[in-house]
């Protein structure tokens, strides 16, 4: 069945403690996803013990993000975060299986990355002969 | 001992999908396990940027060859319960029809392929022999062998009439007995015991601890199954989890025998009480809201994450597949492994890349 979110909203360097204190309950982790917002990037964390969820909400920067891992606290996390960085530029600090990039072959590097143009180049390119 | 790293994929005789391992071994034991995915990432997450939420039902299906039906199901419950569509009793009880013929033929086909990596060539034509007969109710029901596209928001978009229901009843008494006579082998045949006995075996904790869903963790003795949720009929039809607690490649083959046991009996329960009425209810708007959505796939849970913000188009679309979760637990049993042994634990996660990588 569907169920609507109960989602709770933690800041980043309060991460890692919820997060051991779902593993000291007993909770499985079910998933991690991101979604890009215009200014941000917005990480969802469920767990589930005995077919309940339970979400963490975390909110990030758009630019330069660095998500805190989680990996060494539930191993299977590798997987969401070597992804995560994959599609959307988001840097893992302290990973503890790195695939450097090498996850997901993408046609497109970061596609769910900043959607934010780049800076123009302050020095114009040189003219050359048509 | 020296070390010796052996490539095994992406393309590989018993994987129908590219994985790659680099296999450190010693002599015939395998140390570690190096995983490489990323070969058929398609960006359909992406995609949602590009076709609406009413067609995106179609991409959804198309996630996986195999339970496509049930990825179109979950797709349709996340978004009724953002948009709070009652959805018809009737339409809910044939999805859950599709849903469980959908398990079968993905649990032969599995059979199929392991009856195959063992060796046991007749054994394979068996199981696929017994599996086409499931692929022929389904396309006299909706048309199609493994894409059905029946399941649409607000409901169904065919019924069964009640002359196919009793033809469908009688069909399945003899595919039971097929299945049960194909089963017999798998547990009972001294040769696939050999092969499967003992072999890749993952503890109740490890198997929990590492995320493992479906077949895979019940194998272990965690007794869970997202149909208990009571998505579709099984409000009514209440479902307990097939367990074992070996947690070796037998178990999770013995797991898969009797589920599709369990989906018969299912399928018999919800044609026989299948209320009459509607089969779908008129959907207006767009979505606006989040949800999460699980089911139990064949191969486990599935996990829709669904956000939108009142526009045609989602704004996030993410799927965490099951085999995405088995991925880890199979990597952590193939150490201390025989090198031989390797395509029969692979195979028994049923591993669906397509899916994983989307």
């Amino acid at each position: 069945m569907s169920q609507e979110p109960n989602i709770k909203v933690i800041l980043a360097d309060q991460l890692r403690d919820e997060v051991r204190a779902m593993r000291k309950q007993g909770q499985r982790l079910v998933q991690m996803s991101a979604t890009r917002l215009p200014d941000e990037v917005e990480l969802t964390y469920s767990f589930d013990l005995n077919d309940h969820l339970t979400n963490f909400r975390l909110v990030l920067p758009g630019e330069d993000t660095v998500l805190p891992s989680i990996s060494e606290i539930y191993g299977c996390a590798i997987l969401y975060e070597n992804e995560i960085h994959d599609l959307f530029d988001v840097r893992v600090d302290g990973l503890t299986v790195d695939f450097k990039g090498n996850l997901y072959n993408t046609a497109v590097k970061f596609p769910f990355g900043s959607t934010k143009a780049p800076c123009a180049n302050p020095e114009p390119a040189a003219a050359t002969n048509p | 001992m020296s070390r010796t790293v052996i490539p095994f994929g992406p393309q590989h005789p018993v994987l129908p999908e590219p994985i790659h391992l680099d296999l450190v071994v010693e002599d015939e034991k395998v140390i570690e396990a190096r995983p490489s995915i990323g070969f058929v990432h398609r960006g359909l997450e992406k995609l949602v940027e590009k076709k609406d939420y009413v067609e995106f039902v179609y991409v959804a299906e198309r996630i996986c060859g195999i339970c496509s039906f049930i990825h179109g199901q979950t797709y349709c419950q996340a978004i009724e319960s953002i948009m709070d569509v009652q959805v018809p009793p009737r339409a809910l009880y044939l999805r859950t029809v599709w849903g469980e013929l959908s398990r079968i033929h993905s649990h032969l086909l599995w059979l199929g392929l392991m009856a195959d990596a063992m060796g046991f060539e007749s054994l394979f034509m068996h199981s696929w022999r017994v599996r086409e007969k499931i692929l022929n109710i389904v396309e006299a029901t909706t048309g199609g062998r493994v894409i059905f596209s029946s399941c649409k928001i607000g409901g169904v978009r065919r019924d069964i009439e009640a002359e196919a229901i009793t033809g469908i009843l009688k069909e399945l008494n003899a595919i039971e007995q097929d299945m049960r006579d194909v089963c017999k082998v798998f547990l009972d045949d001294s040769s696939a015991k050999a092969r499967l006995c003992g072999v890749g075996v993952l503890s109740k904790k490890d198997a929990y601890d590492l995320g493992c869903v479906g077949p895979m963790l019940r194998a272990s003795g965690v007794s869970q199954d997202m149909r208990r949720l009571g998505y579709a009929a099984f409000m009514d039809i209440p479902v307990e989890p097939v367990t074992r607690s070996e947690g070796d490649c037998y178990a999770r083959c013995a797991v898969r025998c009797e589920e599709l046991m369990q989906s018969v009996r299912i399928i018999r329960t919800a044609l026989t009480q299948i209320p009459a009425g509607e089969i779908a209810v008129k959907v207006t708007g767009n979505p606006n809201g989040e949800t999460i959505a699980r089911t139990e796939q064949p191969r486990g849970e599935v996990v829709y994450h669904i956000k939108a913000n009142a526009t045609k188009n989602l704004q996030r679309f993410r799927v965490r597949t099951p085999t995405f979760a088995n991925l880890p637990a199979m990597l952590s049993i193939l150490p201390g492994c025989e090198l031989a042994d390797v395509p029969i634990i692979v195979l028994t996660i049923d591993p669906c890349i397509s899916c994983t990588e989307r």
